[in-house]
């Protein structure tokens, strides 16, 4: 029987099975909290919690630990700080986020560099700067599913107010919500889903999973609850379809596969593009 | 420390910190610190490219981060800016990364350029790196004026039929030149800490446009000089001595200029 | 200065308040209640205070001295017998909220997770006449109709008391009357106590029955007869003011403003504000 998709192959192997579930898990929570980044305009900060929590990982892989906990650990780590230094005044936000990014960042540079030289973990780079889907311990599925699980259950449950407080964080106080805890919360939940994402598709990429299914997203939806169906299935289809490619392109190009980050963040673009494009045909039509 | 090899990282360093530094200035203004961190990342598959298809990497940067501030512009027009960014800076280095899984020295290659590689820089690539940064700053000091009156009062600029989009386009036009040639230094990743960190820590320290711009060039010599003499002697990477010295001086500028 | 007479059942009291701001006393010795069913006026020039007091009542805003009591009981209890419309109001348009959905979002009371009470959403809408506009965005509403959204918004939790920033700034001619009769009607059928601050008393003489006026940290209260007066708005300005009574309705006006040179400086943020 002849297979041109090969699909039968594709769906067998077991690396391509971590990675599609991995994959989806951080799709739907990037997706959903990636809603609040994009309204409250925190594309920055959410970019710098992902190259944060890379700092994160190299350490982890120096250290010889799991790297899921490096990834969340500073990841969360530096959502505290965020919380506590600049959500207050947002024309210090901009500036602390960039200097706190460039410490973590040089942070990463240096166990990086330790990684290659002490451990002779070569790919180390490549690992925590483009992640290495196929190359995912299955063990790491669980603590996967638990998180997200968690995750998306508060985002459930408080999407309504995070919206308000989204929307103007005085409405949300006159109606007795606590906002500082809430803006906290979400802080926490965008430092689990940088953390995921950049050890799934690379702490670079993360940032176009975050930002671009929410804001396409946020073009179509009709209904609150909309928006976030809708980004995770933007989110989805990017992430499944961007790895389904990426293997095929082992049999396109004789042996040499492309990265699964360059298919993922192609998909999210032309995605957002047609978003665009549907929104303002929508606008002319009526 | 200051044998021929070295040499040429002293100049390079130095050139590049009187360009980062005095558009730096601007950056801050403006708070421009994303755009400052997507550009030079938008270079990146320009390096990946040019080391695929072997030529030198200046033109891979300078065209692809010139290629990025147009991305920037069009998908700024189709939403929001800071998406815009963070959807440039993915895209970008994901192609960056494809070229460099064409190429065959993937990690070696991957790491050299998104953290810089101090000792690559060959006197050959020295007399460009001049050039650019003498054009940079000419270019900066024929439009300081209006670029500052731009970057902070706006609306009193149009009223002076300065048009923001067309200040933007030279801004960011800048911005990519610099990247360009800040790249094979200190790395894509922490070209911006050289742009942000001098520039805001001055501006806490001085009201005067000119004086806090000479002293954020200034403060950028100084944190490129000290962060290689210490790379030189710990033998470890340039760039953590530039992004963790950068957060200190921020810092220490910050608790200076409020007592 | 005569106080307010003392009602029965004061719907929000204030006693001695004091707030200091960034090392500057912003308010002080503050005193004034209001009673069920009144309209109230919050009167002051830029910076004087107006958005201060009011989210002191909130309890947004920290205070140092005195107290303040909302229905005989601190404020923090009673969030949800209060309805606030803040100053600046300006919706993102990727908000995925349409005004039904704002208003929804107003209910106090049950938890987040349960359905909404429709008819109380309802309600808020048919009082503002947002219907035609419900299922729009409110991000892409203009700005006279994002305000009446969040008007609705702050009906929603059926206050007792509602607290208005400014709500007259971004309204045109019409707009502004319409919504001083709403507020009108609010508080004479509903009887709900309403507090909105504004720069120009005028718009909303019709309906006030009270005046609290800010100037230099501290209030000046009385009702409507008591406080616009030449002679009381004279002091209280300190620069000379008309009080005209033009069919039963009256109009404070500076006082020969064309022929004195120095134009009182109120009157010029006045023009700032409307051209
Ligand atoms: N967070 C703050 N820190 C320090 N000072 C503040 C703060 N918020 C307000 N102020 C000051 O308190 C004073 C009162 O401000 P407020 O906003 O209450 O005035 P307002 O009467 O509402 O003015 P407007 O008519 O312009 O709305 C102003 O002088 C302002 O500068
Ligand atoms: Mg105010």
């Amino acid at each position: 029987m002849t297979d041109p998709l090969h699909l039968a192959s594709f769906l067998h192997n077991s690396a391509v099975q971590t990675a599609l579930w991995i994959g989806a898990l951080a799709a739907i929570l990037n997706g959903s909290i990636g809603i609040f980044t994009v309204l409250r305009q925190h594309s920055f900060a959410g970019h710098a919690l992902g190259d944060g929590s890379s700092a994160g990982g190299a350490v982890a892989i120096f250290l010889g630990s799991a790297a899921l906990w490096g990834f969340l650990g500073m990841a969360w780590l530096a959502a505290l700080a965020m919380g506590a230094l600049g959500l207050r005044r947002a024309r210090e936000r901009d500036l602390a986020t960039g200097v706190v990014l460039g410490a973590t960042l040089g942070i990463s540079a240096l166990f990086l560099y330790l990684d290659v030289s002490s451990t002779q973990a070569s790919g180390a780079t490549v690992e925590v700067m483009f992640g290495s889907i196929f190359a995912l311990d299955p063990q790491l599925l669980w603590p996967t599913i638990l998180l997200v699980g968690v995750a998306i259950a508060l985002i459930v449950l408080l999407y309504r107010p995070l919206l308000l407080i989204a929307a103007n964080p005085d409405l949300g106080r006159a109606a007795g919500l606590p906002v500082r805890r809430l803006e906290l919360l979400y802080l926490l939940l965008l430092g689990t889903a940088a953390a995921l994402s950049a050890l799934s598709i690379g702490v670079i990429l993360a940032t176009a999973l975050l930002l671009g299914p929410a804001a396409s997203a946020l073009r179509l939806a009709r209904r609150p609850w909309q928006s976030f169906l809708y980004a995770q299935g933007i989110a989805l289809t990017a992430v499944l379809g961007g790895i389904y490619l990426a293997f095929m392109s082992y049999y396109w190009s004789d042996g040499a596969s492309w990265p699964v980050s360059f298919f993922v963040v192609l998909l999210i673009l032309l995605l957002y593009l047609a978003s665009a494009a549907l929104a303002s045909r929508r606008r002319t039509k009526r | 420390m200051f044998s021929s090899f070295l040499l040429h990282t002293w100049i390079a360093a130095t050139l590049l910190a009187i360009a980062a530094g005095s558009l730096g200035y601007f950056v801050v203004l403006r708070r421009s610190a994303f755009a400052a961190h997507a550009l030079p990342l938008a270079a990146f598959p320009g390096g990946a490219l040019a080391s695929l298809l072997g030529f030198a990497p200046l033109w891979g940067l300078g065209g692809f981060a010139i290629i990025g501030v147009l991305f920037l512009r069009i998908f700024s027009l189709l939403g929001r800016r800071d998406v815009a960014m963070g959807l440039l800076l993915s895209s970008f280095l994901a192609l960056g990364g494809l070229f460099l899984s064409l190429g065959r020295e993937y990690a070696a290659r991957v790491y050299g350029l998104l953290f810089g590689e101090v000792l690559g820089i060959s006197s050959a690539s020295l007399l460009p790196l001049a050039l650019l940064v003498s054009v940079v700053l000419l270019l900066l000091l024929w439009q300081f004026p209006i670029l500052l009156l731009e970057s902070t009062q706006p609306e009193l600029a149009n009223a002076h039929a300065i048009s923001s989009a067309r200040i933007e386009w030279f801004f960011l036009l800048l911005l990519a030149l610099v990247s360009a040639a800040a790249v094979p230094v200190v790395g894509t990743l922490l070209v911006f800490t050289l742009l942000v960190s001098p520039a805001a820590a001055a501006q806490r320290l001085s009201r005067r446009p000119y004086h806090a711009w000479a002293l954020a060039i200034l403060f950028a010599e100084l944190l490129s000089w000290s962060s290689i003499a210490l790379s030189y002697w710990s033998n470890w990477p340039l760039s953590f001595f530039v992004g963790v010295q950068g957060a200190l001086l921020f810092l220490f500028s910050r608790i200076f200029a409020r007592s | 200065m005569p106080a307010f007479s003392v009602s029965t059942d004061p719907v929000l009291e204030v006693s001695n308040l004091g707030v200091r701001l960034g090392g500057r006393q912003v308010l002080q010795d503050i005193s004034f209640t209001l009673k069920k069913g009144s309209v109230s006026a919050l009167i002051g020039e830029n910076g004087a205070g107006k958005t201060t007091l009011l989210r002191s009542i909130l309890g947004i805003q920290t205070w140092q001295k005195g107290s303040i009591r909302v229905l005989g009981k601190t404020a923090r209890g009673q969030l949800s017998q209060i309805g606030y419309v803040p100053q600046k109001i300006a919706f993102d348009p990727y908000l995925p909220l349409r005004t039904r959905d704002l208003v929804a979002l107003g209910q106090t009371g049950r938890h987040w997770w349960q359905r909404s009470d429709t008819a109380a959403v309802a309600e808020a809408l048919a009082a503002v006449q947002a219907e035609s506009f419900a299922e729009q965005r409110v991000g892409m509403l203009s700005g006279g109709q994002q305000q009446r959204a969040v008007i609705a918004h702050a009906l929603a939790r059926r206050p007792r008391l509602l607290l208005l920033d400014e709500p007259l700034a971004n309204l045109d001619f019409a707009s502004a009357s319409r919504l001083v009769e709403l507020l009108g009607v609010l508080a004479r059928k509903q009887g709900i106590s309403v507090l909105v601050t504004a720069h120009d008393m005028n718009p909303l003489l019709p309906i006030l029955d009270h005046l609290v006026y800010l100037v230099g940290g501290r209030a000046a209260a009385g009702n409507v007869a008591e406080v616009v007066r030449s002679d009381v708005l004279n002091r209280l300005y300190g620069y000379p003011v008309e009080v005209l009574q033009h069919r039963g309705r009256l109009l404070v006006l500076p006082e020969n403003p064309q022929q004195g040179l120095e134009i009182p400086c109120h009157v010029h943020e006045h023009l700032d504000q409307h051209d």
